[in-house]
């Protein structure tokens, strides 16, 4: 069949495991987790390629992929629901080499080179499906193709003493990368990669089947395919971000990016028409908050009642807080219901859970005498809290208490 | 039970606009915003998909536009089908121009209703909020052999209410024996809810007899006039419902949303009402923000006082402005230290800062679509 040209593709990597979300991601990838009240993490990247003109879409699952597939659809939500494109879940497949589990990114997408190359692209954007952020990768491809380049990798200035953590770009002063070092023990400069990446296709797909060819990779482009382009002379970019971004792959960067929604000065304005984030909405009333109610500094979505306190803290959809339940500074996960005299602090609490009355979950950190005991406390999803019981900071529930 | 891919839903979306003439200047009675995030329309039509009808027409006469905008291709509804699905059906180009009842309405769509695969027929208007499954209701019709099914709600109405519907007097078999259209009757009364089931055949029938003697009316000329020949039986719908029939009752049937129990009944896990999608964000509450007994959509952005009101889609509070037994339309904008008592604002309203507006229990204050106060 002959597909119709498309200028740039974008591949989203949403097959990872998401390990240090424990309780979060023992049933779903890492993508699938819900954020800021409405949506899941994925739903940004996929708004951001929609928001930037890019309508062809292919999602890399590996890891528990059930809850994302049902999520993605057919794409409708995101407008992908398109004749000459769209959005496709793309998981490992069994070919006559045999069967295969993605084995890295760079893999990923070297497994899928023959979608890729059905839509005759002449740039593929990679994306990752675990970050939070608004960006218009129409104006990275801009750059890109104004540049010549052959890779542009999008940076952040990132502070110095935490530039160890990132992959870290050596860039001239025409924004050309002459070094590339992944997590440098002796970062040489604070620009990082953001993991959102754009090539030229056939370039790229040269690599990638050189890379596939060298029996001791690890199939990775941070680790891979990056150096071997600039070995080989190929231009590389830096491509400058300065917006807001945040990698959620922590319980606390989790915590700390849905609270940073509460804070007016921080800039990921959800309610900004011109660049909405998609999601697939419940159908649900609006929220109502009750005679009893008090709510403060949060986020609260449709189908919530509310009879108790709320106060910094961020509600899905479907959240029950009973009369004198008190919820500070937590991220409660859509269908939860916190009973009467209930206080959830400091805590994620999973979907579907049921926490007690007059449980007491998490504390506040002014509270507890030794800081490294203290922590965001977790509750997995589906659980019950049974009434009066006691869930310490930093506790990660995964089966009824 | 009644096959209900033999049922072919028909929805009427101008009936009954007089009753709430500041909501329907500008558009059809269908799609009055109510609820916080609803329009009329999406009761009956989601009840239909709820009862597993497939094939809906909504059958409209004028100001359809923003119903239009509603409906797009009814994907929200999970109407948008290779087959069936929702068809939007305008008054058609050579017909008799604007239909005056449901009847000629009927006569214009004869088309559309004869080349679906239908056998049963449900009618309704978009004027009762209700979650109600149509499917024992069409069992109950062809059970009883009726020509007509009427469903009906039981209630303690006045004159006022009474004057803009029909009032039907029910024997001990269900069976409609005596029907008065508009009567000034005040008191407890058996009240049509303006949906009805009839077969396609005999619908056809009488709307191509109605046309030859230039008939129109569906409760004037059918109901009334032929009650004696026909059996009209009478269902029961025993939960509860509102039926839009003023300002007044505009006003108390979105308050009485505050109401758990009652809100429990109409808004269904299993059977949910559906309506357009608009991707708000979640609503932000900011600090100092105070909000009571009070309904409140997606996008909203409160930093003031809010009691007693139903906020619609991305509704600003600003910093110490006091909203109470207020309904607040998609967008409308409360400036700082604003007051607001007993009114409702159509969408996009901007209220200046520190003004103040007030109007009575009995008689909320209107503001029309986009004004600025």
């Amino acid at each position: 069949m002959k597909h119709v040209k498309k200028e740039c593709v974008a591949m989203l990597l949403a097959g990872g495991q998401g390990s240090r979300l424990y309780a979060l991601t023992q049933e779903m990838a890492k993508p699938a987790v819900p954020f800021g009240g409405k949506y899941r993490i994925i739903d940004f990247p996929l708004s951001n390629c929609v928001n930037s003109g890019i309508d062809t879409v292919g999602v890399l699952t590996q890891y528990q992929p059930l809850v994302l597939n049902e999520y993605i659809g057919n794409g409708h939500p995101w407008g992908l629901d398109r004749v000459h494109g769209g959005v496709h879940v793309l998981p490992p497949y069994e070919s006559i080499q045999g069967k295969s589990w993605y084995e890295g990114t760079a893999n990923a997408i070297y497994q899928n080179i023959s979608f890729i190359d059905r839509y005759n692209p002449d740039y593929i954007a990679v994306l990752s499906g675990d970050h939070i952020y608004k960006m218009n990768y129409a104006k990275m491809l801009d750059f890109h193709k104004k540049n010549n380049a052959d890779a542009t990798i999008a940076v952040l200035e990132v502070p110095w003493e935490e530039a160890s953590r990132f992959g870290i770009m050596s860039a001239d002063e025409n924004n050309v990368i002459y070094e590339f070092a992944e997590k440098p023990a002796e970062p040489k400069s604070n620009l990082a990669s953001m993991g959102v990446y754009i090539f030229s296709w056939p370039i790229l797909k040269k690599h990638l089947i050189d890379n596939e060819n060298d029996e001791g990779a690890s199939k990775d482009f941070g680790k891979n395919i990056i150096p071997m382009m600039l070995n080989s002379g190929n231009k590389l970019v830096a491509y400058h971000f300065d917006g807001y971004w945040k990698d959620v792959g922590t319980i606390d960067s989790l915590w700390e990016a849905n609270m940073d929604l509460l804070d007016p000065n921080v800039p990921l304005d959800l309610h900004d028409k011109s660049w909405r984030i998609y999601s697939r909405n419940p159908v649900m009333p609006p929220h109502y908050a009750g005679v009893h109610s008090k709510i403060e500094n949060s986020m609260i979505s449709e189908g919530c009642n509310i009879e108790g306190l709320v106060d910094f803290s961020v509600l899905f959809a479907g959240v029950v807080i009973e009369e004198g339940a008190i919820v500070r500074d937590s991220i409660i996960m859509p269908n939860t219901t916190i009973k009467k005299g209930a206080v959830v602090e400091y805590a994620i609490v999973g979907e579907d859970c049921v926490v007690g009355e007059n449980a007491y979950i998490g504390a506040r950190p002014e509270t507890i005498q030794d800081k490294d005991t203290w922590g965001v406390a977790v509750i997995g999803h589906g659980i019950t809290v049974s009434d009066n019981a006691q869930i310490e900071p930093k506790a990660m529930i995964s089966k009824n208490v | 039970m009644a096959n209900m891919a033999k049922v072919l839903g028909l929805i009427f979306a101008n009936m009954h606009e007089q009753t709430v003439t500041d909501l329907t200047k500008i558009r059809a009675m269908a799609s009055v915003p109510f609820g916080g995030r609803y329009r009329l329309v999406d009761f009956p039509l989601s009840n239909m998909v709820n009862s597993d009808i497939d094939n809906v027409g909504i059958v409209t006469k004028d100001n359809y536009l923003s119903l239009i905008d509603h409906i797009g291709a009814g994907d929200e509804w999970d109407l948008s089908r290779k087959t069936g699905g929702l068809h939007l059906l305008p008054p058609y180009g050579n017909s008799h121009g604007v239909y005056r009842g449901r009847l000629e309405a009927l006569a214009h769509i004869k088309r559309f209703i004869q080349d679906s695969n239908a056998e049963y027929l449900i009618l309704s208007d978009a004027d009762v909020i209700a979650n109600i499954d149509y499917r024992p209701i069409v069992d109950y019709h062809i059970e009883t052999g009726a020509d007509i099914t009427v469903v009906y709600g039981k209630g303690n109405f006045t004159t006022e209410q009474t004057m803009t519907k029909t009032v039907l007097s029910i024997n001990e078999n269900n069976q409609v024996y005596d029907l008065l259209v508009r009567p000034e009757i005040s008191g407890e009364h058996n009240v049509s809810l303006n949906m009805f089931v009839v077969g396609k055949d005999f619908m056809l029938n009488v709307v191509r007899d109605a046309e030859s003697r230039n008939l129109y009316s569906f409760e004037v000329d059918l109901l009334q006039h032929k009650l004696s020949e026909l059996k009209v039986m009478a269902y029961k719908f025993d939960k509860p419902f509102f039926q839009i029939d003023s300002m007044d009752t505009y006003f108390k049937s979105n308050m009485k949303l505050m109401d758990k129990t009652l809100r429990d009944q109409i808004f269904l896990a299993d059977s949910p009402i559906y309506t357009k999608v608009r991707d708000d964000a979640p609503t932000t509450y900011g600090l100092d923000s105070n909000v009571k007994n009070s309904l409140i959509a997606d996008g909203c952005i409160i930093e003031g006082e809010v009691e007693n009101c139903v906020l619609f889609r991305g509704v600003k509070v600003e910093k110490g402005a006091k909203v109470k037994n207020c309904i607040l339309m998609q967008d409308t904008v409360v400036g700082k230290k604003a007051e607001m008592n007993f009114v409702v604002t159509d969408k996009n309203v901007i209220i200046s800062e520190y003004r103040s507006l007030a109007g009575t229990e009995s008689y909320p204050v209107f503001v029309n679509k986009g004004a600025t106060v």
